[in-house]
């Protein structure tokens, strides 16, 4: 079989040109918004006016990283079913934070979660262990996305690794600095829609190369790679494993601060509410029309022409674009899979700067006394400062095995963050010592069970056992940071602990207007 | 039966009012949680143990993994439209009532 002849690394014109299209296009949103940003709400909450369908696609957007619109379709046309397997258990997590988590955060905060849990428990100290939390989180995600932008740029425009990361973070600082949230938003809904409209388009060009008959696609992948990758192949086996996995995802992905964030941008929790619905029907629309795109680039390029171009299979959906439409509908994807890392990174960076500047140096170091001058200020400082950062951390984890970020993503969200969330807003006796403990046991937890996992022992330091068999860490911490928090609560509760949810068990259900 | 007069026991009658609606989203919240929860690790458990099950071919080219992952999506979504038509008929307006 010889592999397809492929342009991607050798951008034409038409991958450049869409490209700059997309960047001329996100600077003026940024000029636009850049207008209209004049205060801390503007900057972290976009002054709280983004609509719920809007909010929808940002919401999604946010989500669909470069790993999951590139990733997802290369997981599937490389192992079939299994690669489906991921794709449901992204979706899950979306209901769950609707059901359990949109309002109640909505109606406490105004722009982090660390507000949510210091004004439930009224008092600043949580703010620090919530900062710390949702640090680590964007850390990790930052890492990811940045190596991920220098490979996956590297590779669709042939651009040197270093130049990759250096424009990604210089363009997401614009979006960032000058346009806050009113720009990072805008940005992520143009993005999604793209991204759609790109998936959409495969599909249909996939069903008219088949005459229009849907099982046509499957029949072809499962002629060229045997029937058995209709089917579940190896990747779940062991039950506690799948547990695992299943957990992480569930109240992993419901409670990423990244996400919970978006929920401050819209009016109120009705809109909030809506948003979420649109999310989940966006990205179910997204996931089930991506493994349709998975298995037809299985079928037509073939899985050993993917991992030609790149073993994790991450270019299927470039290779199936550039053999359906030729190499300007490469062009686009390529400018579309950029476009989408400086996007997720420029939301990331605006949540680790709500962590830094509003939550541990408003609220914490200044007692909330800052003027709304100094908060703008200390916003963009920050904001600066964790570009810098993920500059540095992409080229200095170049070319490294970073698989275990991802199970150590959702595990710690769900471990530090999901636990805490919901015992704040379903428990009355949760204390601030248990809060505390709570997310303190989940974040080390689940950083130690991963450290001892065979990912880090056996993946990367070449041992030839490892000290915990699994690969997923939530099974354990998850569960743990629950009990540790209901525990510490217990033995620590006063009866001004009840009387506090009392209070603002109103507040929950209809919002205030709290300054 | 003596009605409670001044303004301690108009807080009582709001707080349990509060209380109710409140109990009443936590009782919907967590059965669809669960509902979710219950649905999706199913799913994964059919595909951790039944390999073959979902393996078999219901038509030429269509499996009974690719079917069931597909209802396991959508019923995500429609389980979501449960929640928010539910809050947009009961709940929302329990809460315009007490503000």
């Amino acid at each position: 079989m010889t592999p397809q002849a492929t342009n991607i690394g050798h951008p034409g014109l038409s991958a450049i040109g869409f490209f700059l299209l997309f960047l001329a296009l996100s600077l003026g949103v940024t000029w636009w918004a850049a207008r209209r940003t004049r205060s801390t709400e503007d900057f972290y909450a976009a002054g709280r006016r983004i609509g719920a369908v809007q909010n929808g696609l940002a919401l999604s957007g946010d989500f669909l990283s470069a790993a999951g619109f590139l990733g997802g379709a290369g997981l599937v046309a490389i192992f079939g079913f299994d690669g489906v397997i991921y794709s449901v258990g992204g979706l899950v997590g979306w209901p769950i934070m609707t059901f359990l988590l949109a309002e109640p955060l909505r109606n406490l905060g105004r722009y982090t979660v660390g507000d949510v849990l210091a004004y439930r428990l009224g008092t600043t100290s949580i703010r620090i262990m919530a900062a710390i939390s949702s640090l680590t989180l964007v850390l990790i995600y930052l890492l990811l996305q940045m190596v991920g932008a220098g490979t996956l740029v590297q590779l669709l425009f042939g651009l040197p690794y270093e130049t990759a990361i250096v424009i990604t973070a210089a363009v997401m600082l614009v979006y960032v600095l000058f346009g806050g949230m009113i720009a990072t938003t805008w940005v992520q809904v143009i993005k999604c829609l793209l991204m759609l409209a790109i998936v959409i388009v495969l599909t249909m060009m996939l069903l008219a190369a088949y005459g229009y008959d849907p099982a046509a696609v499957l029949r072809a992948a499962a002629t060229r790679n045997g029937a058995k990758v209709l089917g579940p192949g190896p990747l779940l086996s062991s039950p506690i494993e799948t547990i695992s996995l299943g957990l992480g995802f569930v109240c992993g992905i419901s409670s990423l601060p990244h996400v919970l964030m978006r929920f401050y941008t819209v009016p109120d929790a009705v809109t909030a509410r809506r948003s979420l619905l649109y999310a989940t029907g966006f990205l179910a629309i997204f996931f089930l029309l991506i493994t349709y795109i998975g298995f037809g680039a299985m079928a037509l390029v073939g899985t050993d022409a993917i991992r030609a171009v790149d073993r994790g299979g991450n270019m299927a959906l470039p290779l199936l674009a550039e053999l359906m439409g030729g190499n300007s509908f490469l062009g686009f994807v390529s400018a579309v899979a950029f476009a989408t890392i400086l996007a997720v990174v420029s939301g990331l960076v605006i949540t680790g700067t709500a962590a830094l500047s509003h939550d541990l140096w408003v609220n914490v170091l200044r007692g909330g006394k800052a003027s709304g001058r100094e908060q703008l200020v200390v916003a963009r400082v920050g904001a600066v400062f964790l570009a810098i950062i993920a500059m540095l951390l992409g080229i200095a984890f170049r070319g490294q095995n970073l698989v275990y970020l991802v199970a150590l993503a959702t595990a710690v969200a769900a471990s530090a963050n999901f636990p805490v969330f919901v015992l704040a807003l379903f428990w009355k006796r949760l204390t601030v010592a248990g809060a505390n403990w709570g997310m303190l046991t989940g974040l080390f937890g689940s950083l130690l069970i991963l450290y001892l996992s065979p990912l880090v022992q056996v993946d990367i330091l070449h041992h030839a056992t490892a000290v915990i068999g699994l690969r997923n860490p939530a099974i354990i911490s998850c569960p743990l940071a629950f009990a540790v928090a209901i525990l510490v609560s217990l033995a620590t509760y006063r009866r001004r602990d009840g009387e506090r949810y009392a209070c603002i068990q109103k507040q929950m259900l209809l919002g205030s207007h709290q300054a | 039966m003596t009605v409670e007069t001044g303004f301690a026991a108009m807080a009582r009658r709001d707080d349990a009012a509060v209380r109710d609606v409140a109990r009443r989203r936590t009782k919907v919240s967590l059965i669809l949680a669960a509902l979710l929860i219950a649905i999706y690790l199913g799913f994964v458990f059919l595909a951790a143990f039944a390999k073959t099950l979902l393996a078999t071919p219901l038509s030429d080219g269509i499996s009974l993994a690719l079917v069931v992952a597909a209802l396991v999506i959508v019923a995500a979504w429609v389980l979501a439209w449960v929640y928010v038509s539910w809050a947009r008929r009961h709940h929302d307006a329990a809460c315009d009532r007490l503000s």
